[in-house]
């Protein structure tokens, strides 16, 4: 079976700064990665590298078997590929609703059309409102988007990246800044995840880490250090030594 | 109620609703100010322009200071093909719009790849080139005398422009609300929504799979279009297209209106056009010397204060408790 996702080998320089070094992983349908590592490991860097955000210094990043290294954003967007920030990254003034929608639209290839009104899509309209309920938001979707608490914002960003049905999605801490009280929603949500979508998540919380993944990377200055199940990683000596400090 | 809810996304206006009532407006003006059509005109073209300026500015907010190298840029061309091909109005217009449009695909193939304050500095630049090339080209432009010299045929064939610029004015009106209608359709559509999702957010459309950079470059051209479309508007109603049209002054008057009336809203560009045109003339005939004092008056007003605080202060003025 091809890895819907797998980078070969990938490399990043800044300058004298070598952050990535060589990382070599693949991703199948349903699987659910965690990749962790401390502050500066290099992880975030990898998300960019992978979503195109950042080009590599050397390295391949292939999707469903097709080298995307030189494609653009988009491009890897429409093979496929969504992802998440790990700092709320959304268009603060558009009501919750348009922005499902505008998600829709770029799905559908409609954002080039400049005629119709947007309020002329029903079945995309009856589809944001739908995804938005499945996230609990139903009840904002007319809300400007910056109104809504911190933990629904990150739930509109999860809902933004599955919108574009995609087959592989990264999820930049999705616990980042998410007040206690609001984090059961957001497990909740990443429980409710399509079982064949290949999910990669960074994240620091180890509790949602090693409830969420059924296989853990870990990475450290750059590098893989550990590549294994949860119970693998637990019991690892280096990375006890290395992360998990215990 | 959906407000209060939050449970549903406001509809867009209808497109026709807001270019109907510029009609409506703008042909009782033409009726009750029989003496005033010069001035009617003028405010039409300028509303256009100040329009177009807003699809740059509010909607893809991208600050520009050279919107005047487009108008300019349709005004010549317009007038050109008046000059030496054609006297038909329409196709004058035509003509004014694929040279503005022209003019922005061009230059925004380039300006595009910048934003902020670098954008801003090469729009600058790009109508100073425009500018420049405008006065080297004396033969075809009529360097600092204008390029005049051309009459336009009658519109449609039948209505001829006559010294009191009644067909001129009723021309400018609905040229003005055909392009308020287009912008409103662009604006309200998929793309109208993308780019403003873009001016929000970059990152965030990146992220969704929107090409930005095609995206902008769309909607700038679109902008162009109406910008030139004013350009030849103003060329065939005043029959004489000065270096003026291509000025940084224009450009900087143009951003001052759209602030001035608000910026992303399409009918602030119309507003702003109104009250700055309307000042300028009035003030003007009090005091020549000195009515940029109140236009700079009013602008601090509307930049300094907030919406909110205005219509409190005003609520309290009116007795009213909370």
């Amino acid at each position: 079976m091809t890895a819907v996702l797998e980078t070969r080998a990938l490399d990043k320089r800044f300058g004298g700064l070598h952050v990535t070094r060589g990382v070599s992983l693949q991703l199948n349908a349903g699987d659910r990665l965690a990749l962790i590592g401390p502050n500066g490991a290099g992880k975030t860097t990898f998300v960019n590298l992978v979503s195109g955000v950042l080009a590599p210094s050397a390295g391949q990043v292939m999707l469903a078997g097709e080298d995307v290294t030189r494609r653009t954003q988009a491009q890897r967007v429409r093979a496929g590929l969504a992802r998440t920030f790990q700092i709320t990254t959304l268009a603060p003034h558009l009501p919750v609703q348009r922005q499902v929608e505008l998600a829709l639209f770029e799905r559908e290839g409609l954002t080039g059309r400049a005629w119709r009104s947007i309020d002329a899509y029903p079945l995309l309209a009856a589809e944001a409102r739908a995804l938005l309920g499945d996230f609990g938001l139903a009840a904002h979707a007319g809300l400007a988007t910056e109104r809504l608490a911190y933990g629904e914002q990150r739930l509109v960003e999860m809902a933004l990246a599955i919108a574009l049905r995609p087959r592989v999605l990264l999820l930049d801490e999705p616990m980042a800044g998410v007040p206690q009280g609001e984090g059961a929603r957001l497990l909740a949500a990443l429980a409710a995840l399509p079982a064949d979508l290949a999910v990669l998540i960074i994240e620091h919380d180890m509790d949602l880490v090693f409830r969420f993944a059924r296989r853990i990377v870990v990475l450290a200055e750059g590098a893989v250090l550990a590549d294994g199940t949860p119970d693998q990683i637990r019991r690892d000596p280096m990375v006890r030594a290395a992360y998990l400090g215990a | 109620m959906n407000a209060v809810t939050g449970s549903a996304a406001a509809r867009c206006a209808p497109a026709w609703r807001a270019p109907l009532i510029v009609l409506a407006v703008g042909l009782v003006a033409w009726w009750v100010l029989p003496d005033q059509l010069g001035l009617v005109t003028r405010l039409a073209v300028t509303a256009l322009l100040v329009l177009s300026l807003d699809l740059v500015v509010g909607i893809a907010g991208l600050a520009t200071l050279g919107h005047a190298a487009l108008f300019g840029a349709g005004a010549y061309a317009a007038g050109t093909f008046a000059l030496r091909m054609h006297p038909d109005p329409l196709l004058g217009l035509a003509v004014g719009v694929g040279a503005g449009a022209l003019l922005a695909l061009a230059s925004g193939a380039f300006l595009l790849r910048y934003s902020g304050f670098t954008f801003l500095m090469l729009t600058v630049a790009v109508a100073q080139i425009v500018l420049s090339l405008a006065q080297k080209g004396r033969d075809w432009t009529g360097g600092d005398d204008g390029l005049t010299g051309f009459t336009m045929a009658p519109l449609l064939g039948r209505f001829a422009f006559d010294m009191e610029g009644r067909t001129a004015a009723l021309y400018a009106i609905a040229v003005l609300a055909a392009g308020l209608y287009l912008a409103r359709r662009v604006v309200d559509s998929p793309f109208g929504l993308a780019v403003r999702g873009i001016h929000e957010n970059r990152a965030r459309m990146a992220a969704l799979g929107t090409p930005v950079f095609a995206r902008l470059l769309a909607m700038y051209t679109v902008a162009g279009a109406l910008a030139g479309a004013a350009g030849a508007l103003s060329a065939q109603t005043n029959a004489i297209v000065g270096m003026d049209s291509l000025s940084f002054a224009l450009s900087a008057e143009l951003l001052v209106m759209l602030i001035l009336g608000g910026a992303g809203r399409l009918t602030g560009a119309l507003i702003g056009a109104l009250v700055f045109t309307l000042l300028h003339h009035t003030a003007a005939s009090i005091n020549p010397y000195h009515w940029l004092f109140i236009v700079g008056a009013a602008l601090m007003v509307v930049v300094l204060l907030p919406p909110q605080k205005a219509w409190n202060w005003l609520r309290a003025r009116m007795g009213a408790t909370t």
